[in-house]
């Protein structure tokens, strides 16, 4: 590690099982783009990779290793030539990778063969920064940490693997958010409900593992009912509205919470919530729970095709 | 109102289902969470991936390939329907030690102040009885437990601290809770204990569990220094 970017963390798919003794599942926040680097390396789906954030990551192999990245685009470079994403490469020691600058997107992945070598806690090899465990010693990464990866399992022959560019998602810097309503939605009036759907909200810098808070019209609540609630469970892609009416993305690292909640981002847009970084603009169109579902089988069936061309090729 | 007459179903997404048994804290509702929770368990069913239990309600946590939304209704259905009334096991008690007040607990003063007593009776009401835990949450082993005396309802500070250290005993309203690692909180913070509440080592991680009992306490400062597990 010669240099860690502004943060770089170890995630892999997450620790579930465990909120219910306060701990949250942490884990890579864009699991499309997680997955695919996965599967490019011939590795599970879940295994554990990096996840760098902005710019700044660089690295140096101090062995053979084959790797890929996926993501948002971070300019990442070899050895100083530009170097193609969403496909596998194969370093040689002393290969230098480098993320120069945020072109589009918020985080990248970066995937080797068989996986960096971490302790499984609860399960899981995720990087839980609050709570300072996880990952490497429950940090972020930092200048000098080396990581060991287990031997590389894809036979070579499949160097070449790419990632069909059509099913990339793109990065956009106005995204529109899929939610589904509730579970407190009742607790706002017809109109702030109308003013969050309609409105273009912006990202504030004030985004980080745990939530991203936005700016933009206020939503208006019913006069009638509290503006807490009795403390529950938070879930990935919750969107609580404090008092001061403006709504905050719920990510990955938070289990409970007592703020209502007007809707939920469908899991399948989450990965673009990962790539959302301050200035980007997000809308919010509220869907059926049943569109939902078949949004996901969709995705569902792009990563099981990409699973099938693997088998063949 | 207390319990629902009839459960309701909340989508929190396309892969969380929010059980909400009643609309207050109470033992009754918090009790009904717990039955369900340890039902669903039992039941190992193939698609729910986590169930979390708070103070008045359940998040089934399910992948909706595997385990179609309809089907997740009708056995959750199913399954409180043939809820038993039968008994828990017997809560477990445990005691926590606490050195109240000094810069271990800064707000022992102003809470004293507030109600008009000494100190000395907001520790001895605070360690007048013991605690149910409704729920751990908000971090890694924190136990939201209740109820305090009257004598000792008091609101949470108007500004929150941006670090509260690990130990921490507080109240706020009618709750009382420990802070199981350093963090920002917004709590009344009386005192603070030695004992370790969380170790991701271990299984379970928390060393206080959802439905058990807490009883503080009052240690000296000498003890707290000295004190080993």
């Amino acid at each position: 590690m010669l240099e860690p970017g502004i943060l770089t963390t170890i995630q892999d798919r997450g620790r579930y099982g465990f909120s219910q003794f306060g701990v949250p599942p942490s884990g890579a926040l864009d699991t499309f783009s997680f997955r695919v680097a996965n599967l490019l390396v011939g590795n599970q789906e879940g295994e554990v990779c990096l996840e760098t954030t902005i710019m700044g990551l660089k690295l140096k192999a101090l062995r053979e290793v084959v790797v890929a990245i996926t993501g948002g685009d971070l300019s990442p470079t070899l050895n100083g030539e530009s170097l193609e994403m969403w496909r596998t490469h194969l370093l040689i020691e002393g290969d230098v990778i480098k993320f120069k600058k945020v072109r589009a997107g918020c985080r990248a992945y970066l995937a080797v063969s068989g996986g960096f070598v971490v302790p499984k806690i609860m399960g899981s090899g995720s990087t839980y920064l609050s709570g300072k465990f996880g990952g490497l010693e429950g940090r972020a990464l930092k200048r000098g940490d080396i990581l060991y990866t287990f031997d590389i399992q894809s036979p070579l022959s499949k160097l070449s693997l790419l990632f069909p560019s059509d099913w990339i998602p793109p990065l956009e810097k106005e995204v529109l958010l899929r939610v589904i309503p509730g579970p407190q939605n009742h607790h706002f009036t017809e109109k702030g409900f109308q003013t969050f759907c309609s409105s273009s909200y912006q990202v504030t810098p004030r985004c980080d593992r745990m939530g991203i808070r936005l700016e933009g019209p206020k939503i208006e609540r019913r006069s009638d009912v509290e503006e807490s609630i009795i403390s529950e469970s938070l879930i990935s892609g919750a969107i609580q509205v404090p008092g001061d009416g403006k709504p905050i993305i719920i990510l990955t690292e938070l289990v409970t919470g007592g703020y209502t909640k007007i809707a939920t981002v469908i899991s399948t847009d989450l990965s673009k919530v990962a790539q959302l970084k301050p200035g980007d603009r997000i809308r919010f169109e509220p869907i059926s729970i049943e569109r939902a579902h078949l949004v996901l089988k969709k995705q569902e069936d792009i990563v099981q095709s990409f699973k099938d061309i693997i088998q063949r090729s | 109102m207390g319990l629902y007459s009839e459960t309701r179903f909340l989508h929190m997404g396309d892969r969380g289902l929010l059980l909400e048994f009643g609309d207050e804290i109470s033992s009754e509702v918090n009790e009904k969470v717990r039955r369900m929770a340890l039902a669903i368990q039992t039941e190992a069913i193939e698609g729910i991936i986590e169930t979390v239990p708070t103070y008045r309600s359940l998040l089934i946590f399910y992948n909706p390939l595997i385990l179609p939304i309809e089907e997740l209704r009708k056995r959750l259905k199913h399954i409180e329907e043939g809820l038993r009334q039968t008994r828990f096991p017997d809560p477990k008690l445990t005691k926590i030690p606490v050195f109240y007040g000094g810069s271990f607990g800064p707000d022992l003063e102003e809470v004293a102040k507030y109600h008009r007593i000494s100190p000395k009776e907001v520790i001895r009401l605070h360690c007048s009885k013991p605690y149910f835990i409704y729920m751990i949450g908000f971090m890694p082993g924190f136990p939201y437990m209740g109820e305090l005396p009257d004598a000792l309802v008091t609101p949470r500070l108007k500004t929150p601290r941006l670090s509260v250290p690990a130990g921490s005993v507080a109240i706020a309203q009618r709750q009382t809770g420990i802070y199981s690692m350093e963090s920002p909180g917004g709590w009344q913070i009386l005192g603070r204990t030695p004992v370790k509440l969380f170790n991701p080592e271990k299984d379970p991680p928390t060393l206080l569990q959802m439905g058990d009992l807490v009883q503080f306490y009052p240690i000296k400062k000498k003890e707290f220094e000295s004190w080993k597990e």
